[in-house]
């Protein structure tokens, strides 16, 4: 930032991480987490509105709900809900060891959490395969034998899983440009703010799909 | 700069060429960028605008085709709201002030600033192509069935267009939150503030909630349209009339997005022209979070004459006739705040009062329409095209003008002529009223919106409105034109020109690109008319924090 006037703010403790505009770093902390805990805030709203279709459509076609959880494979939904809280537990391991700047807990638990969320993404990539296969893709390739209404359930399906897993990759680049700055030694006790709201990103996704699969993978399991 | 006794430069000065704009991350600049910006897709939707009256001069559709008309009409719609509407005010003014106000030297986040200008030049040039490819035709509430599965024209883009530039709001109602809580100066507490800020806190609280939900609508429709997915598909047993409830419960807040921020303008506004306190500091302030709050529970009365049920739509009568409460709050405060003051005539003055007229009648007439008998018969009518312009045109737009004009020294340094001021304000309000007036009527006597043609009966009163269009447009005009000659003056505004309270007409004309010499610290209530003769004001040197 170009900043004429270094004159004008030269008594405060200067951290070479203190944006110009902000007071001291206990300011500029606090507006990150908060302007983190907004921007759930819209993403709450975001997934909101496909959990309202959700709600509205497995109300009108139970069946067809029933019908399409059927299809889904709880085994890969359960396994993917366990990665991703162990996920979540590396995410916190790995603020608090910023926190209190111990560099290499905080890297080893960074790559954990890499890794997990890799493993989500594959193993979606599996279940997706296999809903191609299956023709249970909504569209002209849509198995006609089934009730129509299914084809709402994999559209809800596909979209929130979809958006789901896009979030999940959003957070694995933001993970890996907070690994980068955490191998070059860039945070302490003073600076953590990137890894606290990258963590709170990581949880929410985290939840998300915890209201996702108990929604979509196991409603009216009945074998 | 000629009258510069500070040792830094204004913002305008700091660093000169184009990348040192383009890359800013001064709010104040974005905030000229985002000007600029909207002043070009307002010319653009006006030119929409002008195709619609053109046509509607004479019964036949004998200047456009109907499909042209049709695409007219929703290119105008788009545009305007979601190009021009919804960034006008907050995008601009909120830009550049709220850091001012409270004392900050920027926004909280700066480069996330610049982002949504970009976020929102890139959904423009979408929105563009989608008129250069030919246009769309669905009206800009995108229904569906017709917009996901029936219209064949370029409605993957213009959604687009509109998802993308969602995101821009979005960025700055979250920008616009987090700066008003942790970036206050000391002393700024929250019954300091501005009531601008306060209806630009309101403002944000919309733009973050209401948003994200259109835009997971608008990707529903994107998802049903080109990738064959079924949402609201029918054939699939899916529900219009639940994209109906999902646009609306945006698109009815998104009115508060664009005439709250207008409120807020107009508060300044009423009190530095009567150089008095504001009349009820706290109900004013307390009116817009109410608006922002009883605003998202009133989308069902656009659903009236859909397949709602009449329960659903009783209550969201009664909650639309609560939501005029607070508005009603804030027209009574600004004509008691008004009253016994030492009103001065200068263009401010003008904009504000015109305001007021038009925001009435806007209101009264929202009342009518939010009852759930009478909006069967007016609903699709021109008395709700009458009644909404009113509101965005009429309230939004004039609260718009007058805050460019009240600011317009403080962002350039410039005086613009008093008496061109007076004189727009006077032609956009006669051409506003002769525009819109005589809608309310051919929407009474029933004619319907979105149609090319008309029964012979009404063409004398759509002449009437093609003619106020004129008038209107030349008052516009004449706003672009003598406030851009200004600026090839010299910069003769003084710090503060009108004589008003507030951080902002403390510090020079314009401003230093850290905004304040110091940081200030605030040791008196907003809008202290009465106590600030020979106080020499309010910002005063830091000590210790």
């Amino acid at each position: 930032m170009s900043a004429p006037n270094v004159h004008a703010d030269a008594h405060q403790e200067h951290h070479p991480k203190l944006q110009h505009h902000f007071h001291n770093m206990a300011q500029q902390l606090e507006a990150s987490i908060l302007g983190m805990w907004v921007f759930l805030v819209t993403e709450v709203m975001f997934f909101g509105g496909l959990f309202m279709a959700y709600l509205l459509y497995r109300n009108m076609y139970p069946d067809a709900w029933l019908a399409g959880s059927n299809e889904l494979n709880e085994v890969l939904g359960g396994i993917n809900t366990l990665v991703l809280i162990v996920s979540s537990l590396t995410m916190a391991l790995a603020v608090r060891a910023a926190q209190v700047g111990h560099r290499m807990w905080q890297i080893a638990n960074l790559i954990l959490t890499i890794i997990f969320g890799s493993i989500f993404l594959i193993v979606k990539y599996f279940e997706y395969a296999a809903k191609f296969e299956h023709h249970l893709v909504p569209g002209s390739s849509f198995d006609p034998a089934r009730e129509p209404a299914q084809q709402l359930f994999f559209s809800l399906y596909f979209m929130m899983t979809g958006i789901h897993a896009l979030h999940m990759v959003v957070g694995i680049v933001l993970l890996f440009i907070i690994l980068r700055m955490a191998w070059k030694n860039q945070f302490s006790a003073d600076y953590f703010a990137p890894v606290e709201v990258t963590g709170l990103y990581w949880h929410f996704v985290d939840i998300v799909w915890i209201f996702l699969f108990p929604l979509l993978y196991l409603i009216g399991k009945h074998h | 700069m000629t009258h510069g006794t500070q040792n830094s430069p204004s913002y305008l000065d700091a660093p000169y060429g184009i990348w040192s704009w383009l890359l800013t991350k001064d709010h104040k600049r974005i905030g000229i960028m985002y000007l600029i910006s909207v002043t070009v897709f307002f010319a653009i939707g006006g030119l929409f605008a002008a195709g619609i009256r053109t046509e509607l001069l004479t019964p036949q559709g004998d200047f456009l085709t109907a499909d042209l008309y049709n695409k007219l009409f929703t290119l105008h719609g788009v545009v305007m709201i979601f190009f021009f509407l919804i960034p006008s005010i907050p995008a601009t003014l909120g830009n550049f002030l709220i850091p001012i106000q409270i004392g900050a030297k920027d926004l909280a986040f700066p480069r996330i600033n610049l982002l949504s200008w970009y976020i929102y030049v890139i959904g423009a040039v979408f929105t563009l192509a989608a008129v250069f490819m030919g246009g769309v035709d669905t009206g800009w509430t995108f229904y569906t069935p017709y917009s996901s599965i029936a219209s064949n024209t370029n409605v993957v883009l213009a959604a687009l267009g509109v998802f993308i530039t969602g995101f821009s709001s979005i960025l700055t109602g979250f920008n616009f939150i987090v700066t008003i809580h942790r970036m206050r100066a000391p002393g700024m507490t929250w019954f300091r503030l501005p009531l601008f800020i306060w209806a630009h806190y309101a403002t944000s609280l919309v733009m973050i909630l209401g948003t994200p939900v259109v835009a997971i609508t608008i990707l529903l429709v994107f998802a049903e349209r080109a990738m064959g997915f079924a949402i609201f598909d029918p054939r699939a047993g899916g529900d219009p009339v639940l994209f109906q409830h999902l646009f609306w419960f945006y698109s009815h807040p998104a009115v508060y997005i664009m005439i709250l921020p207008g409120m807020g303008v107009v508060s300044e506004l009423v009190a530095a022209v009567s150089r008095k306190q504001i009349f009820g500091y706290s109900f004013v302030a307390y009116s817009s979070l109410a608006i922002a709050i009883i605003g998202f529970l009133v989308w069902g009365h656009h659903m009236f004459v859909s397949s709602q049920s009449i329960y659903a739509g009783l209550v969201f009568s009664i909650i639309t006739m609560i939501v005029a409460v607070p508005s009603a709050v804030k027209t009574f405060n600004w004509t008691a705040t008004m009253y016994k003051g030492s009103v001065t005539w200068e263009s401010p003055t003008y904009w504000v009062i015109g305001f007021m007229g038009l925001f009435l009648i806007g209101g009264l007439t929202g009342l009518f329409l939010g009852t759930m008998g009478l909006d069967v018969h007016l609903h699709d009518t021109y008395f709700v095209v009458a009644h909404f312009h009113y509101i965005m045109v009429g309230g939004a737009i004039m609260a718009f003008l007058g805050g460019v004009h009240f600011y317009w020294p403080k962002m350039t340094g410039r005086m613009y002529p008093e008496a061109m001021g007076k004189i727009s304000a006077i032609l956009v309000f006669v051409g506003f009223n002769l525009t819109f007036f005589p809608q309310f009527v051919l929407g009474y006597l029933g004619m319907p919106r979105r149609y090319h043609a008309y029964p012979e009966d009404f063409q004398i009163l759509n002449v009437l409105s093609t003619a106020g269009a004129g008038v209107l447009g030349l008052g516009y005009a004449l706003i672009v034109f003598y406030l851009v000659a200004s600026l090839f003056k010299e910069r003769n505004a003084p710090a503060n020109p009108w004589g008003a309270t507030g951080l902002e007409w403390q510090i020079q004309s314009p401003p230093i690109t850290l905004n304040f010499e110091s940081d200030p610290i605030v040791t008196e209530d907003a809008y202290n008319y009465a106590g600030r003769a020979g106080h020499g004001g309010h910002a005063k040197k830091a000590g210790e924090v």
